[in-house]
């Protein structure tokens, strides 16, 4: 589809405000409808969105598989580490109370980096999902 | 302050060692790192049995939201002792899948085999130690999505299929699982399991109960492959990497089945269950056909790894019958041969994949005068064998006296006879092997074969020398099933 | 109430029909994961439908409302809708690698190839 002029150009627009849409989603999460789980799927899809429009191997070197793999690996180590620092603060796992001096603060701080966490690990989930499917087919091809 | 957080940190330390494994990407490290984690689940899983061994309940509430609220763990006698069950076979396998995966599994895919056995130790932990209805759902389909990814490893292409099958079989009994919960949810209005023991009271008799019970019950059979519920097994395990067969043979269906009993005595009551409701009844029927049906169809298989897996079959049908007198004996009986027949099936497989290892193949026809090439893995089986027939001695004694005692308190001839006469298949399918491996000669192909590597045998002998020691002196296995069995029977109310 | 005061549950109970039976009866293995993620849909109507009071708002204390809908049941319902696309996910990818291994995904021609292969080892 590299060769369809409006398609690429399109693309190009859309692409930055699917992303920052996505940092809106993420951090609105706090105060309305959203999240880390909306918010990786959204920045997924702008990538899944430039991986068709330009091609896989072009998306593959802008979000290579390793970093891929980080960010589905970290994410979760981010949650999970979230809880450990409740811990280690004194508290039980996952409690945001301890977080802060302030309980309610602290639950902010908490639920905030988990949904970071969610982030992270859902849009490296996504991503690797499609790099694997897509990429399947084209061995195919070439054989 | 460590210990005071082990209900939750078993859970947690396998959880994270999975994702620390795919960043490092080596499969050494993710070889170590799955040791690391298995051995500390052990290790709290026997702490933690140490401390409920007088009675008592641990309860953890997570992110220190109060129970009912918030998501809760609870320890009892009952999941400690499945926890410690979790733990040991997670070590011993562990032990034994170093040299087994790298036999089995290509290199660069090592790390990839580590993190998901960790993620299913994790899940499986998870639903032994949660005491929220939902959340046991969560981590069975952790555990059950690890594990699908784990028997498609297998070197066979009919592992994929195997796998596949599971896995719709596997999601219609978690969905069926979510479906109970949701209607339990709607009539108590609460998920957690304690505080839905306390409300159900009061909505008993209502339709949506009645529903959630069938849901529940059709859904955890499937899981827990209780007959006729089984198609997906023998595939599963019979095609499955060795090591991997002989964890989930030694663990999950029996986390399910502990799910089983968590809901029948803990969440519906003994009374309600059994004395207003046939479920007695209807448990005793299909766990009779079970041992019957399945234990007949494991004289005839070929495949020795699918002849072990029909034969669990046969053995869930044992535990199920325990569940099914809902007395203390039945209960105790039941309860120990999770334990029994854990061990004994572990090492049966993990002896298996030893034979694989060497032979290429598990089919009874290629192991002709096996005995000869392979003497200890051979008495290994053998001995492995004797306990699932139930031979005084061994652990499998332990459980078919209980469950002997348990129908005779009941007051039935009949049902006191049953695990005697199946006995008799498991004689007939372990002889099968015994024929094979000792009074044939040996073929070419046998006779060049060398004794497996030490690395697969000391863990198969490990899970050996227990089913020996627990069969001559059961104090400790029967004692903790003892205490479950009350736990489970005094219920919430 | 009347029969139709319960449609909801009258829709979960055909998607929940309907998926089994796409399960069951097609033999496409794709097309037994449409039918499964169907049947786990109806699920999720189940827990959605009962949180729902009717005149309550979103649960976001504010002075002008006095009732709210459930959050609990979309929350669980957030993880079951995950669960179903890591499970449609590896049983498609599996679904690829039978292909791959076997050159067909109808479930009868698989069967029936492993038969074959299970007679020939027999044979020799």
């Amino acid at each position: 589809m590299r060769n369809y002029l409006v398609l690429r150009v399109v693309a190009k627009i859309m692409i930055p405000f699917m992303l920052l849409y996505a940092l809106y989603v993420q951090f609105h999460g706090d105060y309305g409808p959203g999240g880390g789980f909306q918010a990786g799927v959204i920045i997924a899809a702008a990538i899944i969105f430039y991986a068709i429009v330009f091609g896989l191997a072009t998306a593959r070197r802008v979000v290579p598989d390793w970093l891929v793999e980080t960010c589905l690996a970290a994410g979760v180590l981010i949650y999970a580490g979230v809880g450990l620092v409740g811990i280690l603060l004194g508290g039980n796992f996952l409690d945001y109370f301890v977080l802060d001096r302030d309980p309610v603060a602290g639950q902010h701080r908490g639920i905030f980096w988990v949904e970071a966490g969610v982030c992270v690990t859902v849009a490296g989930v996504m991503l690797k999902i499609f790099y694997m499917f897509a990429g399947r087919r084209r061995e195919d091809d070439d054989a | 302050m460590i210990s005071a957080h082990l209900p939750v940190l078993q859970v947690v330390v396998p959880l994270v060692a999975a994702p620390l494994i795919v960043l490092l990407r080596r499969g050494l490290v993710g070889y170590v790192l799955a040791m690391a984690a298995s051995a500390f689940v052990a290790g709290s899983a026997l702490s933690l049995l140490a401390d409920v061994w007088h009675g008592g309940v641990i309860s953890y509430a997570i992110g220190n939201w109060p129970p009912p609220w918030g998501i809760e763990y609870r320890i009892d006698a009952a999941n400690a002792f499945v926890l410690a069950l979790l733990g040991v076979i997670a070590v011993v396998v562990a032990a034994y899948a170093r040299r087994s995966v790298a036999a089995e599994v290509p290199a660069e895919q090592h790390y990839l085999f580590y993190a998901m056995y960790c993620l299913c130790l994790a899940g499986l932990v998870g639903i032994t130690v949660t005491g929220d209805a939902f959340n046991v759902f969560v981590f069975l389909e952790i555990s059950s999505l690890s594990s699908y990814v784990l028997i498609a490893f297998g070197r066979d292409r009919r592992a994929l299929l195997a796998s596949y099958q599971y896995l719709i079989l596997g999601t219609i009994g978690a969905t069926f699982i979510v479906i109970g919960v949701g209607l339990l949810y709607m009539m108590t209005g609460t998920l957690n399991i304690a505080d839905m023991a306390a409300r159900i009271g009061a909505v008993e008799a209502r339709r949506p109960v009645l529903a959630a019970l069938a849901f529940l019950t059709v859904g955890i059979s499937l899981k827990a492959a209780l007959f006729p519920l089984h198609l997906w097994l023998p595939g599963a395990y019979a095609f499955a990497p060795s090591a991997v067969s002989a964890f989930l043979a030694a663990t999950a269906t029996k986390v399910s089945l502990y799910v089983l009993l968590r809901f029948y005595f803990t969440v519906f009551g003994a009374t309600f269950v059994f004395d207003a409701l046939p479920m007695g009844g209807v448990l005793i029927a299909l766990s009779v056909a079970a041992m019957f049906v399945a234990s007949a169809t494991a004289v005839f298989q070929a495949d020795f790894k699918k002849l072990l897996a029909y034969s669990s079959l046969g053995q869930i049908g044992y535990i199920t019958l325990g569940i099914g007198f809902a007395s203390k004996a039945g209960l105790t009986g039941g309860v120990v041969h999770l334990f029994n027949h854990a061990v004994t099936k572990g090492a049966l497989f993990m002896l298996a994949g030893a034979v694989a290892l060497r032979l290429g193949s598990v089919r009874l026809d290629r192991m002709d005068g096996l005995a000869k090439a392979m003497p200890l893995t051979c008495a290994g089986i053998v001995l492995g064998g004797l306990s699932l027939i139930g031979v005084p001695g061994t652990a499998g004694f332990v459980t078919k006296w209980y469950l002997v005692l348990a129908a005779l308190e009941a007051g039935s001839w009949t049902l006191a006879f049953v695990p005697v006469a199946s006995s008799l298949l498991a004689v007939a399918y372990v002889w099968r092997f015994v024929e094979v491996a000792y009074f044939r000669p040996p073929s070419a192909e046998v006779a060049r074969l060398s004794e497996a590597p030490p690395g697969l045998l000391l863990p198969a002998g490990a899970l050996l020398v227990a089913v020996v020691y627990f069969g001559i002196d059961p104090s400790l296995t029967v004692g903790a099933a003892a205490r479950a069995a009350d736990a489970l029977l005094a219920g919430i109310r | 109430m009347s029969a139709f005061g319960h449609f909801s549950y009258w829709i979960t109970m055909f998607l929940l029909a309907a998926g089994l039976y796409i399960v069951i009866a097609r033999g496409h293995l794709v097309k037994k994961l449409v039918g499964l993620s169907i049947f786990q849909t109806s699920v999720y109507l189940l827990y959605i439908a009962p949180g729902k009071l009717v005149g309550g708002t979103a649960p976001i204390i504010s002075d002008k409302f006095t009732v709210y809908s459930n959050p609990l049941p979309h929350v669980l319902i957030l993880t079951a809708i995950v669960v179903g696309i890591a499970t449609l996910a590896l049983g498609l990818a599996l679904v690829v690698r039978i292909r791959e291994a076997y050159g067909s995904a109808e479930e009868d021609e698989i069967l029936a190839q492993d038969e074959r292969a299970a007679r020939d080892a027999r044979a020799t």
